[in-house]
């Protein structure tokens, strides 16, 4: 899982995507991170069609590790997907 | 009015409600930090947790404090963002588990 693309989906205002960065932050993870509350409305739009299947509800921090996606903040699910200890 | 008196405010009218404040204030301040700068940027306070549409009617049911706070403190005893809780909650009487999205799908997306 090491070399995988991590992308973080993430709200400017949201404890739970704060709390998902701090986490990764803390565990040494890399991951880019689009803050979707300020992209422009057509990207924005565009990025959620992206990501409507994967994330229905459209909740906030979706973290994607490879072609695994977790959304909301899952210490567990997070170390499990990265095999951290 | 800033975060202070915000917090002032919600604390006396939620409070009479029945529901109280997460007992991590910073975690509270930080929050009532989100509901001003959604004011600032939508012009009403939407949960700082959830993308709003920029549009009040749609977002109705998401401005702080959202309708699905009474069903997510009834089943979890926190509401979604955990700015509000139940005193069982903050005493830990109660396990703190995962709250799931109840906004309806068609609401999340519908004008995104």
């Amino acid at each position: 899982m090491e070399n995988c693309e991590i992308k973080l989906y993430a709200l400017t205002t949201c404890i739970h995507c704060r709390d998902t960065k701090e986490f990764l932050d803390k565990c040494g993870v890399d991951y880019d991170c689009v803050h979707v509350d300020k992209l422009e409305a057509d990207e924005r739009r565009s990025l959620l069609e992206q990501i409507r299947e994967a994330n229905p509800g459209c909740a906030f921090p979706m973290l994607m590790i490879g072609s695994k996606v977790i959304i909301g903040f899952k210490r567990d699910e997070i170390r499990e997907a990265l095999n951290l200890e | 009015m800033n975060v202070e008196q915000l917090y002032d405010f919600l604390k006396k009218t939620q409070e009479e409600k029945g529901y109280f404040f997460n007992n991590d204030k910073s975690r509270v301040f930080d929050l009532l930090h989100g509901l001003l700068e959604n004011r600032g940027q939508y012009g009403y306070m939407c949960c700082p947790c959830r993308l709003a549409a920029d549009d009040r009617d749609w977002d109705r049911d998401i401005i702080c404090p959202c309708v699905y706070r009474a069903p997510d403190v009834a089943q979890y005893g926190s509401c979604y963002c955990g700015l509000y809780v139940s005193k069982e909650w903050n005493e830990r009487s109660i396990p703190h588990s995962y709250v799931s999205e109840r906004r309806p799908p068609e609401k999340a997306f519908g004008k995104l």
